[in-house]
């Protein structure tokens, strides 16, 4: 059992039966200790995720290629920082303070999603990463939206309903550089073959060897297992891709009439470990890169709290 | 983290939490939408904006202390209610009327 002692047995019994009705579980509800400790890793591993997936897009956005293309990489970089939000100020509901959470992702401690560790070479990144990784996120994210815990599923309706301009503004992209020069064609190919595998990566091992994923399900965290909403991004992106004439980097990937599924091929899990442990090609770079803008706001942090001191200052004073 | 801590020696990144209240649309009554940290209201009212109104969701917003808020204890949702339980004839349904008369 993973439920430690200190959990009666009888209310463990009731929080499941619940749980087994449907019902939603609110933050001053009775848990059990391992269920807040799985939702504090998972919900604040994905607020990460949107906080540190900001870096690779921003690096884009001073040299987007017109003035509307500008304006909403801008605004799907602003999104991804209120998503971070959003799943911080749930995660607080459980118990802890996003000073810690942050400080955990600072230091090295926490995991955010591996996907933000591969570099974006060229401006056609942008766009498939709107196309794969955004698309990816929602099929993750629209099941996450069923959550059994209220603060989560609620903050994933938010997030699912604005990931999806984040999709299409990525797909209009990829469709104008397919339909472009040679150059164009050639350098959206090229993302696309990059980013195709470690998309399929997001959404983790294989069931078998995700240990965390059977616990999760039984608590209805979890509704749907890995594969199978890894199976549904596939099958939602195959016809994609073909629409805009661009191929997907797998010799295996073939239709099955009988199951209506897009076979794929093996994924290289040996890759997604070393960038889970640290040694993607980017790890150290995006870290810097959040110590380093954290750091540096530190004096507007500062100023923020100055100004409020001397206005209640004033406020007394004029009392 | 000890960097940029504020004179108090609150924490940098923490500041006080706000309850965010969003009026959909006018008429509508508010409804809780999520929280923000924020040194006073005002900034949490700005914070409050640019977190949960992007995309003209609200007319209007609150915030409020996050320590302001009292609410009741799930645990005891059945003993709290319980005065409700057995007053039916709060409800029009209680109430019999002639066959064939519309009440409404």
């Amino acid at each position: 059992m993973q439920t430690p002692h200190t959990d009666d047995p009888a209310r463990v019994a009731a929080f499941e039966a619940r749980i087994a009705r449907g019902e939603v579980i609110e933050p001053k509800d009775w848990m059990p200790d391992r269920y807040r400790k799985q939702l504090v890793r998972m919900m604040s591993q994905h607020a990460h995720s949107e906080i540190v997936g900001m870096l690779p897009e921003g690096n884009w956005i001073t040299r987007a290629p017109s003035l509307r293309r500008k304006m909403s990489l801008l605004a799907k970089v602003q999104d991804e920082a209120g998503h971070g939000l959003y799943i911080y100020c749930g995660t607080e509901t459980l118990g802890v303070d996003r000073h810690e959470l942050v400080g955990d992702l600072l230091s090295g401690k926490a995991k955010y999603s591996s996907i933000f560790n591969y570099p974006t070479l060229t401006w056609a990144d942008v766009g498939v990463i709107g196309w794969f990784v955004d698309g990816a996120a929602i099929v993750n994210q629209t099941m996450l939206a069923k959550a059994s815990y209220g603060p989560y599923a609620r903050a994933m309706v938010r997030i699912c309903k604005e990931e999806n301009f984040h999709k299409r503004q990525g797909y209009e992209s990829v469709a104008t550089l397919a339909r472009g020069t040679p150059g164009q064609r050639a350098m959206v190919q090229d993302a696309v073959n990059r980013w195709w595998w470690p998309s399929l990566m997001m959404f983790g091992p294989n069931d078998k060897d995700s240990p965390n994923s059977a616990e999760l399900t039984r608590w209805g965290v979890k509704k749907k297992g890995n594969d199978e909403l890894r199976q549904r991004f596939v099958n939602l992106t195959v016809p994609q891709a073909q629409a805009v004439h661009l191929t997907l980097p797998d010799p295996a990937l073939k239709y099955n009439e009988a199951s209506g599924n897009w076979e794929f091929g093996q994924i290289d899990w040996d890759e997604f470990w070393t960038v889970v442990k640290g040694d993607g090609p980017c790890n150290r770079e995006r870290l810097a890169a959040r110590r380093k803008a954290h750091e540096e706001g530190a004096w507007v942090r500062a100023a923020a709290e100055a100004h409020a001191a001397k206005q209640r200052a004033s406020t007394v004073a004029a009392a | 983290m000890s960097q940029g801590k504020p004179p108090d020696g609150t924490p940098d990144s923490q500041w006080p939490l706000w309850e965010v209240f969003i009026q959909p649309q006018y008429g509508a009554p508010h409804e809780h939408c999520g929280s923000v940290h924020a040194v006073d209201a005002e900034q949490a009212l700005l914070n409050a904006r640019d977190v949960y109104a992007r995309r003209n969701e609200g007319m209007n917003l609150w915030v409020v202390p996050s320590s302001a808020i009292v609410g009741s204890t799930p645990e005891d949702v059945g003993p709290f209610f319980d005065p409700a339980n057995d007053k039916a004839y709060r409800h029009p349904q209680f109430y019999k009327v002639p066959r064939g008369v519309k009440v409404f």
